[in-house]
């Protein structure tokens, strides 16, 4: 079955929520646990 | 078992292929989506699913590093936005030139063919660029509000309707929309984001300042990536397992690359990254002459060749980075926000 229009829409909105919530879920773990690696990185 | 639609072992190879990707994009500012669509061709996907899943990748990875570059980045929106219906109507041309080898059969060989010369004129850019980094020709002007003389003199000509961009300059329409719709047209057909002509164009043909020319080129890989899955997503062509998949790797590479560049020198890796896509074209033109020759053998090199060669990259800079941290000679601060 070929989409339509509106499901087309949909999948755009979908690849932009996916990138939005990647971008900020990393960004928390980049912050939470980025200074640590990089820390310990410099000590082995 | 499947997830998304995909076995674990091709789930396990997109989130890493696209952590890799990330990895490009975040360190040189480039290099994400050309890789994409020959990895998939050489996975026997079929051109119009390769091209319109990458260029749903490419959306993906302009909207995060659209906000990545949000408070740093100048953006002609305005230019963006006058680029829209070229851009628009160039995909739509590319897609149709897609479909129409498509129909006879051509699709994989042409576009195959077509990335075998870009990656390889690429590489060898990069190369170049590599070795004479040492000796800067100072051709290019240094400020970010300068503009080319080649820009100058095309903007000297007054082929109406001419409008004012926003640093209060005029362009023609033509000029705009001949640039929109060219870059359009290669990435429609491509698959790809055309950053790496459309900054150039929008650089020298329209003439806006260095500084603002990348963040409106970024402008337009957003605008690019939206209507390219919009417009393969209406063909039902996009596969959003490997889109989400990709997407999952990139995002986090991404993040770490553009971390990499406060303790890596470019000048080191550049070179790495020529041969590397020096081996991503010779890689593809083992898969078209796999499909040829009907060789298997060869296909299985194809992909060995490309996984492997953007593999070693990711360790070079991986090792590059471990380095300069351990010496703890640079910092974070030392080149914060990345090539861009």
């Amino acid at each position: 079955m070929v989409p339509g229009p509106v499901q087309a829409i949909g999948f755009v909105a979908l690849v932009f929520v996916q990138a939005v919530a990647l971008y900020a879920g990393y960004g928390v773990l980049e912050r939470t646990i980025g200074p640590a690696i990089i820390e310990k990185l410099g000590n082995a | 078992m499947e997830v998304l639609g995909l076995s674990v072992a091709y789930l396990v190879l997109f989130v890493s292929f696209g952590f890799m990707v990330g990895v490009f994009f975040g360190f040189f500012g480039m290099g994400g989506s050309f890789l994409v669509t020959p990895a998939l061709l050489i996975l026997e996907y079929p051109a119009p699913v390769a091209i319109g899943s990458s260029m749903a990748f490419v959306f993906g990875t302009a909207v995060i590093a659209t906000m990545k570059h949000h408070d740093v980045g100048q953006v002609d929106y305005k230019l963006g936005a006058l680029m829209f219906v070229g851009i628009a109507l160039g995909i739509e041309a590319g897609k149709m030139l897609v479909y129409g080898l498509e129909a006879i059969g051509q699709a994989e060989v042409v576009v195959g063919t077509a990335y075998v010369v870009l990656l390889a004129v690429i590489g060898v850019l990069f190369l170049r660029s590599a070795i004479n980094q040492s000796s800067d020709d100072g051709d290019e002007p240094q400020s970010g509000d300068d503009i080319p003389e080649i820009a100058k003199k095309i903007k000297s000509y007054n082929i109406p309707p001419m409008v004012t961009l926003t640093d209060g300059s005029k362009a023609s329409m033509w000029t705009i929309s001949g640039v929109g719709g060219g870059v359009g047209v290669v990435s429609g057909f491509l698959g790809v984001g055309g950053g790496f002509i459309r900054m150039p164009a929008i650089y020298y043909l329209i003439g806006v300042p260095l500084a603002a020319a990348v963040g409106t080129s970024l402008f337009g890989a957003l605008m690019s990536g939206a209507v390219g899955t919009f417009t393969y997503g209406l063909d039902g062509v996009v596969d959003f397992g490997v889109v989400t998949a990709l997407l999952a790797g990139s995002a986090l590479g991404a993040r770490i690359g553009s971390g990499a560049t406060a303790y890596v020198d470019e000048d080191d890796v550049t070179i790495y990254f020529g041969i590397m896509l020096l081996l991503a074209s010779l890689a593809v033109g083992l898969g078209e002459l796999a499909n040829w020759l009907a060789m298997p053998i060869l296909d299985t090199a194809s992909f060995v060749l490309l996984v492997g060669s953007s593999a070693f990259v990711t360790t070079v800079i991986f090792y590059y980075g471990a380095q300069a941290v351990r010496t703890k000679d640079v910092g974070p601060s030392a080149t914060a926000g990345g090539h861009e």
